[in-house]
């Protein structure tokens, strides 16, 4: 198996999908060799953890995103930082020196996302047996619904042509795929990403968000999104609708916990639409003031661009807030009760979310009803549709040595 | 025919706001209080830090040339907010400001005690502030202020007007060409639409020589002498009087020790005061030495700022309108509390330097505003007031004011 992440020194949600897939397919009797691009501690049993280098993950995160260019010091004449795809070099040869060491070991390669492509079908040469890729996005989501970084498409396109089998979080992903790299439908299966309904840490009584919480004591409520602050996500419109919100809704306000690109351009824009007294910033957040910021919302909104999952919005369910998201976002095809709308919509998104400001029976009935769906997610599902094509693609017919 | 410098150095640090999260608010109701060692919002380092750069080493010149040449005068203006910090932190320093009052020969200019815009947002507020400041003058150097100057030498015709009406004898702005047009700085002159006061307005070109460009290896007049800059001003006939008006931590802050600031602080009164007839006077003797060369029509607001000259260093983004704002909405639910830890506070936030940190102008200007903001970028200075401001907003909330 081969990730760039692991919970807790994941960025976002693909460290937590990974991490939770994995547990499941452990019960289900996969036997697992986790490659990461760095070594840390991760206090996980249900498999086996090897670091491809022998680096940190500030290393691995110093080295930025495909959208950085790189940065070079040069303090004694031969130092250079490395950028993305030089992580991701190092990460292909560590992946392909391992699978060099235990040639018989493995039934099947299994790869999530482009970064760990090139060493998936390294790995794959090496070890003779078959790649399967999984796609939690692609370059078009993360770049907002453009084309994104060339050289990053050319690494998705070939692995996508060159795999045995494509798995994707979502027919929103599976379609994506099939579009932008000409890839025929049946060769993509979808897994969707799920829940444990069991698995969030529990609330503690106060919240960390006092403020916010006396605010509500007088009338006031409150918009939540948890994510990076980057183009996929699709902020701006949320700003956009807020405008109309608070000028229907006056004691509505809008908590934004995240960092990312665009941080500078949404203070600058909530400054620009007057929205500077209604719009709370915190950065990224971790721990309990991650779980509270879910729990102190009355509506979680996630107005995503193009989201090949949104696990975020499971998570604000399982604390308490009903969601409304974008029918651009895999998670759309999961919940029944949720508000939905297209991300560009930003009247409808107003609108429904002055809706939910102005109606706690609306907000309260929303919630029961997407809490129940949400008790029935489970992660043993997506599992077995995978152990299923493990089997099906597997060296030997029994294999599941991943 | 006698010429006369006219020294005024201008003295402030405000009261920055700490690293103050959305977790603070109604939490921890203290903004100021960074006890980081080293931190740059860390108010008690900062002011012992300019303190042993500028303020001390300048007051002790300053004091020796007072003693050495009786024909050498000045004046200071200093804000409420820094005089508040030298009583906690420096009381040495404060004491060195008083012994060079006691000289008889210093001249303290009013202004608001929060080195605040007040002017431009609340008139009753701004009055407030400058009763507060000429009361905490009255009590420390036991003098009243007889000009004004008003937070970033913002000037327009309606301060002109407000401080003709409350009676003082001149107030300062800045020598800006759009304003003065062929005039020249060098003279006294009259604000339009009043009846008593005089203008003072700072030659930009000589004080920015000393303020911004006296430690620039890659300007042509360096290295500036004292010798050099007295020969200038000899040569310049057309001219009563040449006010020299830069901020007091150009000394040993601005321009450093090593770029030979002090030395030319030094000589300048020496060899200033070696041609016939060349005189030190404090803006009120200037104000009274001359009479009018002509009326002055400011309809706009000029300040001493970057190559605009005018608020949008302080209110150019979207940012510092929207939060200076928000502050003055508070005003009377604020007041209205009679909570005096709460107003001062409320006071304290109105420091002009906060909306300062707040420009997003980055180039030319910008290089400037990051030297003096201690938040990596305007948008954490922005999130730090803002959630200082929800703070307060919470402490009215528990006294009963409807959010």
């Amino acid at each position: 198996m081969l990730g760039w992440e692991l919970p807790p020194h994941n960025s976002g949600g693909l460290g937590v999908a990974c991490y939770q897939l994995c547990k499941a397919l452990a019960k289900k009797g996969a036997d697992i060799d986790f490659v990461l691009p760095y070594r840390a501690d991760h206090g996980i049993s249900f498999m086996r953890i090897t670091a491809a280098h022998p680096q940190s993950v500030a290393d691995v995160q110093r080295a930025g995103i495909a959208y950085d260019s790189a940065r070079y010091t040069f303090t004694d004449g031969s130092a250079k930082n490395l950028d993305i795809f030089d992580q991701q070099a190092l990460y292909e040869q560590g992946v392909a020196d391992i699978a060099r060491t235990r040639p018989q070991a493995y039934d099947v390669v299994h790869a999530h996302d482009w970064l760990t492509f090139r060493a998936g079908l390294r790995a794959r040469e090496v070890l003779g047996c078959p790649l399967v890729v999984h796609v939690h996005s692609i370059e078009r989501d993360r770049a907002g619904g453009n084309s994104g970084n060339p050289m990053v498409r050319e690494i998705e396109g070939l692995t996508f042509l060159l795999a045995d089998r494509i798995v994707a979080v979502s027919e929103h992903t599976k379609q994506l795929i099939a579009q932008d790299y000409d890839i025929p439908l049946n060769k993509i299966s979808v897994v969707h990403n799920s829940i444990e309904p069991n698995g969030l840490d529990p609330l503690d009584p106060d919240n960390a968000y006092r403020y916010l919480a006396a605010l509500k004591a007088q009338g006031y409520r409150v918009v939540v999104n948890v994510g990076r602050l980057t183009i996929q996500k699709g902020l701006p419109n949320l700003l956009h609708a807020a405008r109309d919100v608070v000028a229907r809704a006056p004691k509505t306000m809008f908590l934004l916990v995240g960092s990312g690109e665009q941080y500078f351009e949404l203070i600058q824009l909530a400054a620009d639409l007057g929205l500077s007294r209604n719009v709370i910033f915190t950065s990224f957040q971790r721990g309990k003031r991650w779980r509270d910021a879910y729990a102190i919302g009355d509506l979680f909104v996630m107005p995503s661009i193009s989201e090949p999952f949104g696990l975020t919005a499971l998570e604000a369910v399982g604390y308490g807030t009903p969601v409304l998201v974008s029918k651009q976002s895999g998670v759309a095809e999961v919940l029944r009760n949720a508000l939905t709308v297209n991300f560009w919509d930003t009247r409808e998104l107003a609108n429904k979310i002055t809706a939910v400001m102005q109606n706690d029976a609306l907000r309260n009935e929303l919630h029961a009803g997407v809490y129940q769906e949400f008790q029935k997610l489970t992660w043993d599902d997506s599992a077995d549709k995978l152990m299923a094509t493990f089997r099906r693609h597997a060296c030997a017919a029994s294999g599941a040595a991943v | 025919m006698s010429k006369a410098i006219v020294l005024y150095l201008h003295v402030h640090q405000p009261f920055r706001v700490r690293h103050y999260t959305i977790f603070d608010v109604g939490v921890d109701h203290q903004y100021f209080n960074d006890d980081t060692p080293d931190a740059l919002t860390n108010n008690q380092f900062i002011i012992q830090k300019v303190a042993r750069k500028s303020y001390l080493p300048t007051n002790q010149r300053l004091l020796q040339l007072l003693q050495r040449h009786p024909e050498f005068h000045l004046s200071l203006s200093i804000t409420g907010t820094v005089l508040e910090q030298l009583e906690l932190w420096a009381p040495d320093v404060l004491e060195s400001f008083q012994a060079l009052t006691r000289t008889g020969r210093v001249e303290i200019v009013g202004e608001t005690y929060h080195h605040s815009l007040a002017f431009f947002y609340s008139r009753k507020e701004f009055e407030a502030q400058v009763d507060m400041h000429r009361r905490k003058v009255r009590q420390l150097f036991d003098q009243t202020p007889r000009v004004f100057r008003n937070t970033e030498l913002a000037y327009n015709n309606d301060l002109a007007y407000w401080a003709d009406k409350a009676g003082y004898k001149a107030v300062l702005a800045e020598g800006w060409d759009k304003m003065l047009g062929w005039r020249s700085p060098n003279f006294v002159y009259q604000p339009t639409y009043t009846d008593n006061i005089r203008l003072l307005l700072k030659n930009y070109k000589l004080s920015d020589d000393i303020a911004f460009r006296f430690g620039d290896k890659a300007w042509s007049e360096w290295p500036l002498t004292a010798d050099k800059f007295a020969h200038w001003l000899n040569d310049t006939h057309d001219a009563d009087i040449f006010n020299l008006f830069m901020d007091y931590e150009t000394f040993g802050e601005h321009q450093w020790d090593h770029t030979g600031i002090f030395e030319f602080l030094e000589h300048l009164p020496e060899r200033w005061l070696a041609g016939t007839g060349n005189r030190f006077l404090t803006v009120s003797q200037a104000a009274d030495a001359h009479p009018p060369a002509d009326r002055v029509d400011a309809p706009h607001t000029v300040t001493w700022a970057d190559t605009e000259r005018d608020l949008s260093a302080w209110l150019g983004n979207s940012m510092q309108t929207s939060a200076i704002q928000a502050l003055y909405d508070m005003e009377r639910d604020v007041l209205g509390t009679g909570d005096l830890a709460l107003i001062e506070d409320w006071r304290r936030l109105q420091t002009s330097d906060h909306f300062y940190y707040m420009c997003t102008k980055w180039f030319n200007d910008g290089d400037i505003h990051a030297y003096f903001s201690p938040y990596q970028n305007p948008y954490d200075a922005f999130i730090a007031f803002m959630n200082a401001w929800h703070d307060v907003r919470f402490r009215l909330m528990q006294k009963g004011v409807q959010a």
